[in-house]
């Protein structure tokens, strides 16, 4: 590789002018002339009868030019599977307005369009409705009661379907051979993405069946096979465009009711629509991470290492199923991703309840998982009187592994993230040396970087070579921050051999861009980056072939690096790209140059019974140490320290690796001390805002020492994997690990409050 | 209540605008002046997106009627950029991966400036306070105060 080469490099991110100058374009930027906005009247009770509505005053007021209701909208179903490549267990139970029922407050039942906000907001006072209020359950535990009230008239049980298990060996016996066993319970609450720009939409519905939308989006081409399926449209009738979008972490892969009403109020008024979610409605009817309660059991040789494990989980999921199957279904294989057992069960439900739906969320809750699965550890370690981390170690995979569930680690760097982390962290001198109130604990965790959804599911590029030796890469793998937009376009100047200016990555739109199902799952940079890497590949074959007529010489023994194309050891006989490219479109023999690739992973589709199959191509791994202090007056948690080693395959970019490990471990403080969307007995959001929905602020920075673990996955582009999740999941249970070491005692749920602490410290007598 | 004659000075630029009592300087930024840069996060002054500097002092716009700052100065993310040139503030925010999805960036920009201004020599502390009313989802505001620190003197 050149000595220019851009791999490994802090390289500032390409769309950077356009995000600090604020010119770039986000969806509720757009605007078109006469464009209409759009409101939605809400069930204020979480499951009701809709007795009737009656629009007609609403429909009167100056400046609504559009009032519908249930019967006004397709009928069809829709959910998280609609459209192409349907996420398992994603079975449309989702209606555009509620006719008959309600399922959650917030569900919607009515929707204006109006000459501007204020004009919509108030006609949805105008409307006159009546629910009928009828019995909820809210807790996962009241909704498995037998006699519950069903959330669906279905789901028998209000289980989604059937109850997944998953038997490796034999777990009885392996309890029975262990010398020693522990059980625990541990329990997560409902949680928001808390992106800082909602999702928002614009629709523009032709008369002649064409559809314009602009969406804030993760998933562009799934927007378009949904809303293809639903209002019975061709997809080549459908442009879905993607502007810039301010974060996803999973909360904008499902189509969601604003883009459906969206589309119906602009067919319906015949002028662009634009919808969005306030700040309340993200709270309140928009996805969240579902809530869990996870049971533990585990059985250890004398020399720590694992002999059987169990586990039980449940997952409170809402109104409507969206991706919580498949949540449930990933999270077999997480349960040992990370430590070699064998004999392991798992069990896991996915429960209904009348709670706004929850569906995929960063780590699609690897990160809760591994919450109670540290500490479990942890806990066990103690409980023998051996290190964690040497327990770790004992227990961790490597490289060639297959898991329980059969996910293959074809690259496994966990080992070399825990002694990395330790020796800098300093853990061997302060792990049972800190004064009182002062701790240090360690967390794994993991994630999928590469995978299929559905039956199909390539991510496909272009690169489209311009008359004057410049770029553009057309890609269909989406940016929504975490930086894919610069990564490809590194790979493409990396190899095409010219500077990284020279590339631009064009605006995503489903009509001028190849596909890809969406970026989630870190998939992006293995997924989307080996089509591009496919694309440049291509591209510069044709370039060579171009050349042969020049110095009559075969492609195979030519070379592009620093900016000109040459013969490999030979570098006086080279020429300029730009030049190459002009011999190439000026001969006629290879014409305009546009490389094209794509790529689908073989991943595995998994078993919907127990889960099983090997759910991605690539793996990440990551291990923290993290160090606190603790108040003892206010039992205020403050982080002195953490060290996050995290196993990427290979350092593509330094600037935005080091930025998805510090946004991950802040947004793991977060979810440890202050996240909880709170309910109240009858199933209403009681903090939809930031006010009481607390977030972690710049008060809550803490110093990230970064250390990056390159094991070079065999799939990956470059030998790299996407790292956005896997940097998340162990936080939690690290810092929980800290303040257990802290105060000796174990805090099982999340958020941490400081009531919870000083709790604790007072039941130890401290 | 009708619309009302209101003149705001934005970005040094003189704009005469009419516009209901209730509408926020927010909207009107946005709406009738066309800058869209000032972002909205959650229109209750809860997370920062819509910062903007009012005679150099940063505040949310959604929480400000226009006919409160008529007279002011009031500078957008829009307002930096001169001559076709970044201003080191966002210089220094591109150069640091201080960006990753870019919605609260041009709050946290004008945050910055607000406080540079002031104080060319702020702690790390300092900074922290000044940006704690700007909510970042992405960045663990990490490089964004190590931005700013390679600012100062």
């Amino acid at each position: 590789m050149s000595e220019e080469s851009l791999i490994g490099k802090k390289i500032p991110r390409i769309d950077s002018w356009e995000l600090v100058t604020g010119s770039g374009e986000f969806s509720g930027d757009v605007i078109l002339p006469g464009m209409l906005h759009g409101r939605i009247l809400r069930s204020p009770v979480a499951h009701g009868r809709i007795l009737h509505v009656d629009t007609s005053r609403a429909e009167k007021l100056y400046g609504v030019r559009a009032v519908l209701t249930g019967k006004d909208v397709p009928q069809k179903l829709y959910g998280a599977g609609s459209g192409k490549a349907p996420i398992p267990g994603a079975i449309p139970d989702e209606q555009i307005l509620c006719v008959e029922k309600v399922h959650y407050v917030g569900d919607p039942i009515a929707a204006v369009a109006a000459i501007d906000r204020d004009t919509a907001e108030e006609a949805l006072q105008l409307i006159d409705f009546e629910v009928e209020d009828l019995p909820g359950v809210f807790t996962a535990e009241d909704a498995l009661k037998p006699g519950a009230p069903l959330v669906h008239e279905w789901a028998k049980g209000n289980i989604y379907d059937h109850t997944v298990v998953l038997k490796v060996g034999d777990v009885e016996k392996g309890f029975g051979q262990s010398y020693y066993i522990r059980e625990d319970t541990y329990k997560t609450h409902t949680m928001n993405h808390a992106f800082l720009e909602t999702r928002i939409c614009l629709a523009d519905y032709d008369p002649r069946g064409k559809l314009t939308i602009w969406a804030s989006s993760q998933a562009p081409f799934r927007l378009r096979a949904a809303l293809a399926q639903v209002f019975e449209l061709s997809e080549k009738d459908i442009k879905v465009i993607h502007p810039f979008v301010g974060g996803g972490f999973g909360g904008k892969v499902d189509i969601d009711h604003i883009e459906l009403l969206a589309v119906c109020l602009s067919q319906k008024t015949g002028r662009p629509v634009r919808m969005e979610h306030n700040r309340s409605d993200q709270f309140l009817a928009a996805r969240h991470r579902h809530e869990w309660t996870i049971r533990l059991k585990s059985g250890v040789k004398k020399d720590g290492t694992f002999l059987a494990r169990s586990f039980d989980v449940i997952l409170n999921g809402g109104a409507y199923i969206s991706s919580g199957f498949k949540i449930l279904l990933n999270t077999v294989g997480f349960s040992d991703i990370l430590c070699r057992t064998p004999h392991l069960y798992f069990k896991g439900k996915r429960v209904y309840t009348n709670r706004p739906p929850s569906g995929a969320m960063r780590s699609f809750d690897h990160v809760n998982l591994r919450f109670a699965d540290n500490q479990h550890i942890d806990q066990i370690a103690r409980d023998i009187e051996i290190d964690t981390v040497d327990f770790l170690l004992r227990n961790a995979r490597e490289k060639g592994d297959i898991t329980g569930a059969r996910y293959i680690l074809r690259s496994c760097g966990i080992k070399e993230c825990i002694e990395k982390s330790a020796d800098v962290s300093g853990w061997k001198e302060k792990r049972g040396r800190l004064p009182k109130f002062k701790g240090i604990g360690i967390g794994l965790g993991s994630h999928t970087a590469g995978f299929k959804s559905g039956e199909s599911d390539a991510s496909a590029a272009m690169v489209r070579v311009h008359e004057d030796g410049s770029i553009t890469l057309l890609t269909g793998t989406e940016d929504h921050g975490q930086g894919s937009r610069t990564i490809f376009a590194q790979m493409v100047a990396e190899t095409l051999g010219v500077p990284l200016e020279k590339v631009k990555v064009s605006v995503l739109d489903t009509e001028s861009c190849p596909p890809c199902m969406g970026c989630y799952g870190s998939r992006g940079t293995l997924q989307g980056g080996r089509a591009v890497l496919v694309a440049a590949e291509d591209a510069k074959r044709q370039i060579f072939e171009g050349l042969e007529d020049l110095w009559e010489i075969s492609p195979k023994d030519l070379q592009a690096a620093d900016g000109r194309i040459f013969v490999s050891g030979v570098p006086s006989k080279s020429i300029s790209f730009e030049e190459a490219v002009k011999v190439c479109q000026g001969g006629g023999k290879v014409g305009p140059i546009i490389g094209k690739g794509f790529f689908e992973p073989s991943s595995e589709r998994l078993s919907i019974d127990d889960g099983s199959g090997n759910l991605s191509l690539a793996y990440g791994f990551g291990a923290q140490i993290v160090e606190v202090e603790i108040d003892p007056e206010t039992g205020d948690v403050k982080i002195l320290n953490v060290v996050a080693a995290n196993d990427c395959g290979r350092v593509l970019n330094l600037l935005s690796l080091n930025g998805q490990s510090e946004g991950s471990v802040h947004m793991g403080i977060s979810h440890t001390f202050y996240e909880q969307v709170h309910f109240d007995k009858k199933g209403r959001t009681l903090n939809p805002s930031f006010l009481n929905y607390g977030i972690a602020t710049s008060l809550d920075m803490t110093k990230v020492e970064n250390i990056w673990v390159e094991t070079e996955d065999p799939e990956g582009p470059f030998g790299a994997k996407g790292i956005g999740e896997s940097t998340l999941v162990p936080t939690p249970g690290a810092i929980a690990n800290a303040i257990c070491d802290a105060i000796g005692v174990r805090i099982k749920e999340l958020p941490i409050t400081p009531e919870k602490v000083l709790k604790a410290i007072n039941e130890k007598g401290h | 209540m009708g619309k009302q004659e209101v003149f705001l000075n934005v970005n040094g630029q003189e704009y005469r605008l009419y516009v209901d009592p209730h509408v926020t300087l927010l909207d009107v930024i946005r709406d009738e002046i066309g800058l869209k840069g000032t972002k909205r996060g959650c229109d209750l002054g809860e997370c920062g997106a819509c910062t903007v500097l009012i005679d150099g002092r940063p505040y949310n716009s959604c929480l400000i009627l226009p006919m409160d700052v008529q007279g002011r100065e009031i500078l957008t993310i829009e307002g930096l950029v001169r001559e076709g040139k970044l201003h080191p503030i966002q210089q220094a925010f591109i150069e640091q991966g201080a960006i990753q999805c870019g919605f609260c960036t041009p709050g946290a920009v004008l945050v910055a400036k607000a406080l540079l201004d002031e104080d060319p020599s702020p702690s790390e502390e300092k900074i922290k306070e000044a940006l704690s009313g700007n909510l970042c989802r992405c960045t663990g505001y990490t490089s964004i105060v190590r931005a700013i620190r390679s600012l100062t003197g």
